[in-house]
């Protein structure tokens, strides 16, 4: 119990390790994590490799070949309004929307991680600008400030990832923010700081560390949330532009063909849902085995 | 700290009988027995102390005795617990009912529990959480039972009971609140009221009245009061018989005046030396000594005597082997020490 | 109390100062910036952009600029929509209603379905149903609401033919239960992610206050079950949700955009929408800015909620 929050002075190291042991012990056995992390490698695999053994392009039209029912002919999984292959168009716009999704959690991450380290580090007026600076942009609705955004600019993969991780970074420089904080009272930063060492070693050599777990359940979540966002911005039509196809703009033909050819909006949907879902649960699992109080129950 | 003569009655049937008492906790690092084969008697109207160092098994063997632990999770709870009930029919606590353990909890045996800030619901008023136990035992209406929460606060002590009714427990102080705490459980006259550490929270002036108060309540009722501390000046004062528990085992048992008098098992001896004395505080200087070492983690039980680690008189192959048993040295009191005799005789360590 | 509520209020009007500030910024940002509307108008030359912006003060500092557009905001004068020319106020008012409609209705669900899912979980911690909910309620997390959207028309209208495929009720003449008969699928389909999200904190708020020593009084007095569940842990384990509620309000406008898209509900997300569609800026920044204010407002309420529930804030 209090053997993951000592900090002894000796027998440290073996503390430690055994510490690590026990968190990667608590999350193999998450049994919903593993069934994430196990879709998600599929998933990239899929995405990766997938569409250069599919006999089709993506592009490929095909007006004899409209509207093909999934699992009746040699499109597995069918063919949409203008008879390209579903299952090419699904691992070509997997590709566009995992990349999204990773890429604008890095920026997340790296924004989110910057302006919570100052702001936990220097506190005071610099800090508190900051956050409640933070506090005002998480006033803006997610959905209306992202397709303000992507209204200004002119819709590209890099465009919509960067406007997706404007709007993802301040939950990660909240958290960070309040471990940096925390962690500045605890003796070893102090003591680092009674060493004469400058500000920029003790913010990112002493204190970032120790952040990095929250760090990396954020940014685990902030994938699953990027997948989601682009999924809504190009269904509203201001993300990815046809003919490149991404999950959420393939869903927004689907909905006139709603009758007539349910899977168009069935198999995009349940991608998306697949996907986020697995990096939902992957991010659940590492909280839980990152945070040692999860050993009491 | 001198003993004071016990007052209460130590014959007829005993009110509680606690034989073999076990209580196991599942958790990931195994099973922890947190009590261990405790036996003993809570008599008629007396006052039974319970000590020992934080974690020997104090407060596990009184929520087990109300039946408070939670059975889930693998956790295990054996022995039996026979209370004599008002109706004069002797039940198992352990066995019976649900619905017979809630009739019994609060109105036949009630608890007074140590954090008085955390153990009442800061979102009812004082007078809500009295009334409400007299209100479902007795079925009468919620105005009665608030004109008897009155009259319960205005018992223990609390002034202005008309308007602290009223109040939140935020709005009292600690004290304030530990005598709420006393009212919700004497609001149906038990006659078995368990005390885990009631004073320990307090400041030492508050406490003293705490147990005044105790102690004239239980001469009203003549409830029995099991009193739960680690403070054995507080048990001198309070106690007729003392229970001296280690890693969820009882160690010795004695009246309070052979305790304090002539202690045999080591571990209490290294107890009574660590405790501050009056005549210290007028002046006689005297060094106080801690028990050297800490208490056993659970999960790793020394063999043999649990105690043996941090014993003076320890002697290897006889203490470290077998766990010894818990032996008459008089009728009334009774040690678990291998080398008992040895220490009784004022043998060196 | 008073204390409390009275930092909470200035906290909120900094945030209303900030919010405003970048509300600003991205205005500036719009393409021609806050001239764009004219310059789309036809015939109008370089010269008359000019003096145009002379004339609305736009090549005065930035500061002078924002405290005046500042003033504007406060006095209620948000601009005119350019496509016809209704201030911009006016136009937002009109849709609000039918946007709160449907976020009051599936804050209903959430709270009474999730609500009682929470609850369940946390009582029964670790069985099928616990287990089960907490998969469920992390897969309603992933769903996309459009999707979702998508998949309700086609099960309750096309197919069932339950539900219609959408569209408010026409206003006027119509009977509660039309109404009602509209707001279903829209409700539900919004409610969804809230209703997860409340199951979730529900639960968690449960476990906190399950195992706390007042529970445990309350044992000790012999209380019923049922009793010591609903007086000592739920009526304990809602204060933190009132909070919830109101950090709720930003995902739900979010949703609503999604979900008065799919149905066709002519809310502020509809708007909002057309509004990009049209490059209807003044609109477009007002409902930035409308909705941000909204989120404010639904925090403060649910702070002077917290304090009328918590006698420990409430009599300080
Ligand atoms: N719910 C539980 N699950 C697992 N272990 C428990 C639980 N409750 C108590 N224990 C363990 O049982 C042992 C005895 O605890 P108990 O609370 O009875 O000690 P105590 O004598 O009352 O100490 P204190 O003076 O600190 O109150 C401890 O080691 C404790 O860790
Ligand atoms: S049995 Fe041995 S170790 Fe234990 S108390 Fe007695 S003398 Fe000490
Ligand atoms: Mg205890």
């Amino acid at each position: 119990m209090t053997a993951d929050t000592a900090i002894a002075p000796h027998g440290g190291q073996t503390l430690r390790r055994s510490t690590r042991y026990r968190t990667l012990r608590r999350f193999t056995r998450h049994r919903l994590a593993m069934f994430g992390l196990v879709v998600i490698v599929l998933l990239v695999m899929a995405c990766a490799i997938g569409p250069s053994l599919v006999p089709f392009d993506q592009f490929q039209l095909n007006m004899r070949a409209r509207f093909r029912e999934p699992f009746a002919t040699v499109h597995i999984l069918g063919t949409d309004e203008l008879g390209r292959d579903l299952l090419a168009r699904l691992l070509m716009a997997g590709r566009i929307s995992l990349t999204i999704g990773f890429a604008a959690m890095v920026i997340a991450v790296t924004v989110g991680t910057i302006v919570g380290t100052i702001a936990g580090f220097y506190g005071g007026a610099i800090g508190s600008a900051l956050m409640r600076f933070v506090d005002a942009v998480l006033c803006f609705p997610t959905i209306f400030l992202l397709l303000t955004l992507a209204a200004l600019v002119s819709p590209s993969i890099l465009t919509i990832t960067l406007i997706i991780a404007l709007t993802a970074w301040m939950e990660v420089a909240r958290v960070v923010q309040g471990q940096i904080r925390a962690l500045r009272e605890r003796d070893f930063a102090v003591a680092a700081e009674a060493m004469g060492a400058p500000d920029r070693w003790i913010m990112f050599k002493e204190l970032l560390p120790n952040a990095v777990a929250p760090i990396v359940v954020a940014a685990t979540l902030i994938i699953a949330r990027g997948i989601l966002l682009e999924s809504y911005v190009s269904y509203l039509g201001y993300g990815i532009q046809p003919p490149v196809a991404s999950w959420g703009n393939m869903l927004e033909k689907a909905q006139q063909y709603l009758t007539t050819a349910p899977w168009l909006a069935l198999l995009p949907g349940l991608m998306i849902t697949l996907a986020v879902a697995s990096f939902n649960f992957l991010g659940d699992g590492l909280r839980d085995a990152l945070d040692p109080r999860s050993d009491l129950t | 700290m001198t003993p004071q003569p016990t007052t209460a009655s130590a014959d007829g049937p005993p009110l509680l009988e606690v034989r073999d008492l076990t209580v196991e906790f599942r958790g990931q690092t195994g099973k922890v027995a947190a009590v261990n084969g405790v036996s003993f008697d809570v008599r008629p109207g007396e006052t039974l102390a319970l000590v020992g160092e934080s974690g020997s098994g104090k407060s596990v063997t009184s929520l087990a005795i109300m039946r408070l632990i939670q059975r889930a999770g693998g956790n295990r709870v054996g022995g039996s617990i026979r209370l004599r009930r008002r109706s004069g029919d002797t039940v198992d606590l352990l066995a019976v009912s649900e619905d017979e353990i809630r009739e019994i909890r609060g109105t036949e045996i009630a608890m007074v529990f140590q954090e008085p800030m955390t153990s009442l619901n800061p979102v009812h008023t004082i007078g809500a959480q009295v009334a409400e136990g007299i209100v479902f035992h007795r079925r009468v209406s919620r105005k009665a039972a608030l004109a008897e929460a009155v009259e319960l606060l205005d018992l223990v002590g609390i002034p202005e009971p008309q308007r602290r009714i009223r109040n939140f427990p935020h709005q009292l102080s600690g004290g304030m609140r530990q005598r709420a705490m006393i009212a919700v459980a004497l609001a149906c006259k038990p006659n078995l009221l368990i005390a885990d550490e009631p004073t320990t929270a307090l400041d030492v002036t508050i406490q003293a009245q705490i147990l005044e108060l105790l102690q004239g309540l239980q001469r009203q009722t003549g409830m029995s009061i099991v009193f739960i501390t680690h403070n054995l000046g507080v048990v001198a004062e309070v106690a007729d018989r003392v229970l001296v528990m280690y890693a969820g085992r009882i160690v010795e048992e004695a009246g309070v005046v052979p305790l304090f008098g002539r202690p045999l098992m080591p571990y209490t001896q290294g107890l009574l030396r660590s405790v501050p004395r009056l005549d210290m505080m007028s002046g006689a200087h005297e060094e106080l000594e801690a028990i050297p070492g800490n208490v056993p983690d659970p999960t790793a039980m020394p063999a043999g005597c649990a105690f043996h680690p941090r014993c003076a008189h320890f002697r290897p192959s006889l203490c470290d082997t077998a766990v010894p048993g818990l032996e008459p040295a008089d009728p009334e009191h009774s040690v678990r020490c291998a080398r008992w005799r040895d220490v009784a005789a004022g043998v060196p360590a | 109390m008073s204390s409390f509520l009275t930092r909470r209020l200035i906290q909120s009007l900094i945030l209303l100062w900030i919010v405003s500030m970048i509300g600003f910024a991205l205005l500036h940002l719009t393409p021609g910036g806050p001239l764009s509307q004219f310059a789309n108008t036809p015939g109008m030359s370089d010269e008359d952009l000019t003096r145009l912006a002379e004339q609305m003060g736009l090549n005065r500092p930035l500061p002078v600029q924002y405290l005046e557009w500042f003033g504007r905001l406060l006095t209620g004068d948000w601009g005119r929509s350019y496509r016809d020319q209704s201030p911009v106020l006016y136009v937002i008012g009109s849709r609000l209603g039918a946007t709160l409609q449907l976020m009051i209705t599936a804050t209903l669900i959430a709270v009474i379905v999730g609500g009682f899912v929470g609850v369940v979980g946390a009582v029964r911690r670790y069985s099928f149903f616990d287990q089960f909910v907490t998969i469920g309620a992390m897969v309603a997390l992933s769903i996309p609401t459009f999707w979702f959207g998508l998949v309700v028309i086609y099960v309750f209208s096309v197919k069932l033919g339950w539900l219609p495929p959408g569209n408010i009720s026409p206003v006027g003449n119509e009977s509660f239960i039309v109404f009602v008969h509209h707001l279903i699928g829209p409700s539900m389909v919004l409610g969804l992610v809230t209703t997860a999200i409340w199951s979730r904190f529900m639960r968690s708020s449960m476990l906190d206050v399950i195992n706390q020593d007042y529970v445990r009084t309350a044992r000790a007095k012999g209380l019923s079950e049922r009793i010591v569940l609903v007086r000592h842990v739920l009526r304990n384990a809602l204060l933190p949700m009132i909070t919830i509620a109101g950090l709720e309000v930003p995902t739900l406008l979010s949703g609503a955009l999604v979900t008065e898209t799919v149905f066709t509900w002519p809310g502020m997300g509809r708007l909002f929408l057309d509004s990009i569609g049209y490059r209807d800026y003044p609109v477009v920044m007002g409902l930035l800015t409308f909705t941000a204010i909204l989120v404010i407002i639904g925090n403060l309420l649910a702070d002077i909620l917290y304090v009328v529930a918590d006698p420990r804030i409430r009599l300080q």
